[in-house]
């Protein structure tokens, strides 16, 4: 597997002596994000920090959906475009697995918390088999491929998955509102902490900490590192670079699935064709971290939570998806290497 | 299945090659001709907006095909050329000179109408114009970017032009889109073309359309300026250090292939009296990208052929095999899932046979560098490899 240089990055290699100006071209995307923030909350302080509270709380998911894209893409180059629907799967198994147990808000506590840890399981659990499947379907026949042909049978997954769940769930279908989550819990400098925002940071801080010791600290993870910085190195070192390969899918998949779950819990409707923009949201949030790059990713998503919290009262919900292309079209054409700025891998 | 693909092609190859191109050329023109008068309505519509598709296809083969840039976002183009048609040929700005409307050489319905009324043929002109200044500049940022990034880069630019008309009503009418829009004619003052009641004449303008984009595409492909595109497929850096202006040569490439969307998406927008933003989703990007790579990046003729099937499978070959998930237990239409079967054509398509069905002879020695010799030895016997040594 070549591995292929990465698109040229925007701003020069930094010279000593650089003025004010090009610090500011270096970091426009940096200076505009902040800019628009303290203007907001110098605007109306209470609102923002509402939508600062409630774009977090969002981004939890994208950031959830976006690490698979990262390591998916940390591995081999590849954007994974079925990530999107493999979400959206997750999503669907988990209201399903409430639908057999037929739980609602006014079950008993045993039977909400019992079955939402197993909605999580068996989501994380399909959603991580079927990512490793489309690897094998769709990706390996086509390793040393030209570029485009593997993203165009990812296209091609992705829509047939959408089509599963078109016949899985032919119309919106609503989900219980297991956590009643518009619950307050408590309220700081006026902001009201709602139990939906600490559940979404229960469950994703573990997974994400869980992540990190897996890639950081484990003899796999290592494996995966060594593969992101070299494919043929490490297959001479003995690496099993294909099982190294699944084992990255199955890590998106599971994060995705998590991630479903929760979307589920949250949005009281889920659709077949949610995946497609959550996917693009959260690819938006990956290359925002810098592709690759894990915290960065999670980081992205956040960044990206917030933006759309901020789109949908400042714009109307009508703009926000135009606001977060435009600023993932921003990004990939003046700042492909991501808001942090670290290349991932020598090109 | 690949080597079965190879024989036939190289017998195709062979039956081509054994009576003269412009003997092809007027039997398939023939055929073209007297087709209205041998098939039914609903096939005669269908074949309309086959033409319509073809020119799509062929614009974005010059993007893709051609100049080897992955565009996912070919429909933006779609949207642009109907809502020119939209704003150029109906009723929508019904206030412009105080309600009297402005009209220029237009036909006998629409000369007493409010709102903007242009003569169709410039009409087309301009919504080509038109996009093709958007497909430059859409082009333009995206210059630096290669493989997944332009992708996905294109593919928001897709995403991003019909939700801004959608959002602005006044130029788009929102959801519920501009309906009617004015009929095909092309003298000042006649009588526009009866169509649904009357598919024929419209066939025949979609048919002289084609045939106009298809010259075209052939000159295109033998100029300087497609041999540049096809030299920066190939290599960029080579081409740019044999001389090649890249940034020029791209955005050529955007800008026409757009203007081909655009000129197509008039025609649409007239045919199908309407232009609403449900009809410029991601799905119908893919869909012109299928036909693309199933009929062959590059192969001109592949391309055409890629479109009529696909775009027939989608209207006729599924509706007839909707009873076949019943037969079997299942409860769903195979219509219903149409996307769903082009994706895993494209799967397929791509893990078998990546340069399409039928494949320009570059593509083919680019995918399959092994069975290279064979290839090269049914080439020559299809005299595609240029001789070099002269001839006594």
């Amino acid at each position: 597997m070549e591995a292929a240089s990465l698109p040229e990055t925007g701003p020069a290699s930094r010279t000593p002596g650089r003025s004010a100006g090009d610090f500011v071209l270096d970091n426009i995307l940096w200076v505009i994000l902040g800019g628009a923030l303290v203007f907001f909350l110098a605007t109306d302080f209470t609102q923002t920090l509402v939508d600062i509270k409630t774009g977090l709380s969002n981004g939890t998911i994208w950031a959830l959906i976006a690490l698979g894209y990262t390591l998916v893409y940390g591995i081999i180059e590849l954007i994974n475009f079925a990530h999107g629907e493999v979400f959206m799967i997750g999503s669907f198994v988990a209201v399903s697995v409430w639908q057999t147990f037929e739980v609602s808000a006014a079950s008993s506590l045993l039977v909400i918390v019992g079955s939402m840890a197993v909605g999580l399981g068996a989501a994380m659990l399909v959603s991580g088999s079927l990512n490793v499947m489309i690897e094998r379907v769709a990706y390996r026949p086509l390793r040393g491929a030209p570029k485009l042909a593997p993203l165009i049978t990812a296209i091609g997954m992705s829509f047939i998955l959408q089509n599963v769940g078109l016949l899985w769930r032919g119309t919106p279908d609503s989900t219980p509102d297991l956590i009643r989550s518009q619950k307050e819990v408590f309220t700081l400098l006026d902001v009201t902490i709602v139990r939906s925002d600490i559940f979404a940071v229960a469950v994703t801080v573990p997974l994400l900490v869980a992540l990190l010791w897996f890639v950081g600290s484990t003899r796999y993870g290592k494996a995966m590192r060594a593969t992101a910085q070299d494919p043929d190195a490490a297959r001479l070192m003995g690496i099993d670079v294909d099982r190294t390969i699944g084992l990255t899918f199955l890590l998106g998949g599971l994060l995705a699935g998590a991630a479903g779950m929760i979307y589920a819990l949250y949005n009281g409707t889920i659709q077949f064709n949610q995946g497609f923009t959550a996917g693009l949201i959260a690819f938006t949030a990956a290359v925002m971290g810098g592709i690759g790059n894990l915290k960065g990713a999670v980081a992205g998503g956040l960044i990206i939570g917030v933006i759309q919290a901020l789109g949908d009262t400042h714009a109307g919900g009508r703009w926000t998806p135009v606001i977060v292309f435009g600023v993932l079209i921003l990004i990939m054409v003046f700042r492909p290497q991501g808001l942090f700025g670290e290349e991932t891998r020598e090109g | 299945m690949t080597a079965v693909l190879g024989n036939v092609g190289s017998t195709l190859r062979t039956v081509r090659s054994a009576v003269p191109d412009w003997v092809w050329a007027l039997v398939f023109l023939a055929l073209a001709i007297a087709y209205p008068a041998m098939v039914s309505s609903d096939l005669l519509d269908a074949s309309i907006n086959s033409l319509a598709y073809i020119i799509m296809a062929l614009g974005l083969n010059i993007v893709v095909g051609f100049a080897g840039l992955l565009d996912l976002g070919y429909v933006a183009f779609f949207a642009i050329g109907a809502y020119v048609m939209g704003w150029l040929g109906s009723l929508h700005f019904a206030e412009v000179n105080g309600g009297e409307g402005i009209h220029v050489l237009t036909n006998k319905v629409a000369e007493n109408l409010p709102g903007i009324h242009l003569n169709f043929v410039i009409i087309l002109i301009a919504a080509a114009a038109f996009t093709a200044l958007w497909g430059a500049l859409l082009g333009a940022p995206t210059l630096r970017l290669r493989g997944d990034y332009l992708a996905i880069v294109t593919l928001a630019f897709g995403e991003i032009v019909p939700r801004i008309f959608e959002n602005f009503e006044g130029i788009s009418n929102g959801r519920q889109g501009i309906t009617p829009v004015d009929k095909i004619s092309f003298l000042p003052g006649q009588t526009p073309l009866a169509y649904p009641l009357e598919l024929e004449p419209v066939y025949y303008v979609a048919l002289v359309m084609v045939l106009l984009v298809l010259f075209v595409n052939r000159r295109l492909r033998d100029s300087r300026l497609g041999r540049a595109w096809i030299a920066v497929r190939e290599d960029e850096v080579a081409a740019s250090a044999m001389g090649i202006n890249l940034v020029r040569t791209k955005l050529w490439a955007y800008a026409i292939g757009a203007a081909l969307g655009g000129f197509s998406g008039a025609f649409l927008a007239t045919y199908k009296n309407t232009v609403n933003v449900d009809q410029f989703e991601f799905g119908f990007s893919v869909f012109i990208l299928c036909m693309v790579i199933i009929g062959g990046m590059g192969n001109i003729w592949g391309v055409v052929i890629g479109a009529v099937a696909l775009s027939m499978v989608d209207r006729f070959l599924l509706k007839e095999l909707n009873g076949i998930p019943e037969s079997i237990g299942l409860d769903f239409d195979v219509t219903s899932v149409n996307f769903g079967i082009f994706g895993f054509f494209l799967v397929i398509m791509m893990v078998l046979r990546p340069e399409g069905f039928l494949p320009s002879g570059r593509r083919r020695l680019e995918l399959h560098e092994e069975a290279v010799a064979d290839d090269v030895a049914s080439a020559v016997a299809a005299e595609e490899v240029i001789e070099v040594r002269p001839k006594a």
